[in-house]
């Protein structure tokens, strides 16, 4: 089932508009993720699509169907909450079973749906505790069965692993992904945690301030970001932002300070430009001369890659992810390059297409 | 997540069964020197003294009196066992006391927690102006027994009150309410519920707003009717305090003497002498008081004895 939303928007009064203007058309059997930071309405717009919060303008559609004066009940889905919402006086299987109870289906139906669906999240042993004799991800599991033994087809899940540890997040998500490869589940996921968003997605939408930033596949919007927004939520660490003028000898050329340059194959458009490099682009080595651009901060060893944090001579503070371990001290000149994947950004931060040809150098 | 006292038994048999020995360990360790014993009862001191004078000796002396016979002024005169239980329980007249007393306090019970329920279960809606209604419904907690009392008189006296009007304007028959015995206890039954109605609807409402509204979404999202979710959410995660507002009123109606004293005084024909009612008057009119001790003490056994049921049955039915 796909789900179709037209110019959605959403206002808690005159003055406080949460969402405007969000269209999008989420295709059957996908895996779509609603990214973005915390308070920037993303549970909100899932809550519009489930039916529990009603919604000030737009269209919302399933399959077609407008679906924007239906009850939660009449949408056809199922959605897994961020506290997992599970009843704490009934057994897990009971929690399992309450929709279908709900709907008065039939007591064989209902055992059968319920013990598969037990089974498929690996919860058959544990169908007689309660909630709170359960683990973290062991609610979260029973959740999720909730989910897989309605027939929905459209499931929606707001945050589901926030609440649980590094390791387990991490285990969950392929449990969550392989589930909705399974079961062919059509499955709008919203997070603030970019990794879980890169990991499982389909198609991304980012929402910030109101707005949707970029729609896209997980690797179109890391290489491709709409905008400074989007460059800098994704990856780890976030991408080198530097602030650079036009030339003023050279309209070819983006100044970041004298020390600094880089040149493009065509005519600078802007006064003011933004320059974004990923810290895995950059490059750099220990030099004495004159050509150092900047100082080193501090180095930080993740096993197969170092991070190193520097200083620029214009002053700005950079990132530059190596492989390996590298030594350096604090406060020695190193200099820095870069001549690939640069992206430019206006001095709003809105995505500018240049010329690739472009390399930083001292 | 819900405030009551039943929060605090014991959830897992078996950490509680560790931690129990690890304190009789403890325990065992735990002894005091001198300054502390001398400590310990200068802290103990005043609050034995107070339950002392006012409960504990008031406790034995009633169990005492209640194995004699008294003359009028409350002095004991012959030691006569347990002749005046067994006089009691054999006196037609006593039973009749029992069998109001026990139908008030089911009447009262009943209504106020269904009545409670309804209302507490209309103001947890989240609606313009609910404020307004909470505070109307809760606003019984605040009239004493004195008020109440000469208030519903007015709604029940039959020429002037208010009921006997609207019977007159809706032609409807006439109903005697403090003089005929049945009307008469309903009319107590009336003015209790309307009494206790404030506090129960306060403490349910607390209860069911602190129910998470996901537990609801999730029901919503999953096709239940709000009848199924009444059922099926609310009065399952309200239990405890069901069960704490259930026993509070039970208690409270056995025990309840200043609304009849004010309203029927027992009657009419004995139909509202409830047993604590009936304790005051043998024992300051007719200076029985062996016989209103004797009464004493059976009342204390059958409260806790239905406060004992009450919580053999219910705890089964009361979740977390």
């Amino acid at each position: 089932m796909s789900i179709t939303l037209r110019n959605v928007r959403k206002d808690y009064d005159a003055q406080t508009e949460v969402l405007k203007d969000i269209s999008v058309k989420v295709e059957t059997g996908e895996f779509f993720v609603i990214v973005g930071p915390s308070g920037c309405g993303k549970s909100t717009l899932l809550r519009m699509i489930a039916g529990l919060t009603p919604i000030t303008a737009g269209e919302v559609s399933i399959d077609n169907t407008v679906v924007n004066d239906l009850p939660p009940k009449a949408r056809k889905l199922t959605m897994v909450f961020q506290n997992y919402a599970l009843f704490p006086f009934m057994n897990v299987w009971d929690n399992v079973a309450f929709g279908l109870k709900a709907r008065k289906m039939d007591q064989a139906d209902i055992k059968q749906r319920v013990d598969e669906a037990l089974k498929m999240v690996n919860l058959t042993e544990l169908a007689k505790r309660k909630p709170r004799e359960l683990s973290g991800g062991q609610r979260q599991r029973v959740a999720l069965a909730r989910a897989v033994a309605s027939d929905a087809k459209i499931c929606l899940m707001d945050e589901p692993l926030s609440n649980l540890d590094a390791q387990l997040r991490i285990k969950m998500r392929q449990e969550i992904y392989a589930l909705q490869r399974k079961l062919g589940l059509t499955l709008i996921y919203v997070t603030h945690d970019q990794v879980e968003a890169m990991t499982m997605a389909d198609h991304i939408m980012v929402l910030n301030d109101q707005h949707v930033q970029q729609i896209g596949t997980p690797s179109e919007i890391y290489q491709n970001p709409a905008n400074e927004f989007v460059a800098k939520f994704f990856g780890t660490p976030q991408i080198n932002i530097l602030n650079a003028t036009r030339s003023k000898t050279d309209n070819h050329v983006l100044d970041v300070d004298s020390d600094l340059e880089i040149a493009l194959d065509e005519e600078v458009p802007a006064e003011n430009v933004k320059i974004g490099i990923r810290p895995d682009d950059m490059k750099v080595e220990a030099t004495e001369s004159v050509e150092a651009n900047a100082t080193i901060k501090n180095t930080g060893f993740l096993g197969d890659e170092t991070i190193i944090y520097a200083t620029l001579n214009s002053g700005e503070d950079i990132h530059v992810v190596v492989p390996g371990q590298v030594n350096y001290r604090i406060f020695q000149p190193i200099k820095v390059t870069a001549d690939s994947n640069l992206m430019f950004f206006d001095k709003d931060g809105k995505r500018m297409n240049l010329s690739k040809e472009a390399y930083v150098h001292a | 997540m819900l405030k009551s006292p039943t929060q605090s038994r014991p959830r897992t048999p078996l950490s509680v069964q560790k931690t129990k020995s690890k304190i009789e360990e403890q325990e065992a360790k735990f002894t005091l020197n001198a300054k502390d014993k001398y400590f310990a009862w200068a802290f103990l001191g005043p609050s034995l003294l107070i339950l002392g004078v006012f409960i504990f000796y008031p406790m034995v002396r009633t169990l005492y009196l209640s194995l004699f016979l008294t003359n009028t002024v409350g002095k004991t005169t012959v030691f006569v066992g347990l002749s005046n239980y067994i006089s009691l329980l054999t006196s037609a007249d006593y039973l009749s006391s029992l069998g109001v007393t026990l139908f008030y306090v089911f009447a009262v019970t009943i209504i106020t927690i269904s009545l409670g329920l309804v209302l507490a279960n209309l103001a947890s809606k989240r609606l313009p102006g609910i404020g307004l209604f909470r505070t109307l419904f809760s606003a019984t907690m605040g009239v004493s027994v004195s008020v109440a009392a000469i208030f519903w008189l007015f709604i029940f006296n039959p020429s002037t009150g208010f009921l006997s009007l609207i019977s007159t304007f809706l032609h409807l028959p006439q109903i005697p309410w403090l003089t005929d015995p049945t009307a008469a206890m309903w009319a107590v039954i009336i003015t209790t519920v309307w009494m206790n109605l404030g506090f129960t609807f306060l403490i349910l409402l607390g209860a069911m707003t602190s129910v998470p509204t996901t537990l609801y979404e999730a029901a919503n999202i999953e096709g239940a009717s709000s009848r199924f979710q009444f059922f099926h959410i609310t009065i399952p995660s309200i239990s405890p305090t069901l069960f704490f507002v259930s026993i509070i009123t039970l208690i409270e109606s056995f025990k309840s003497f200043g609304l009849i004293d004010l309203m029927t005084k027992g009657g009419p024909t004995n139909a509202t002498n409830m047993l604590v009612y009936r304790i005051y008057k043998d024992a300051f009119y007719s200076g029985n008081f062996a016989q209103a001790s004797a009464e004493s003490i059976i009342l204390t056994v059958i409260i806790a004895l239905f406060t004992l049921l009450q919580f053999k049955v219910l705890e089964k039915r009361v979740n977390y």
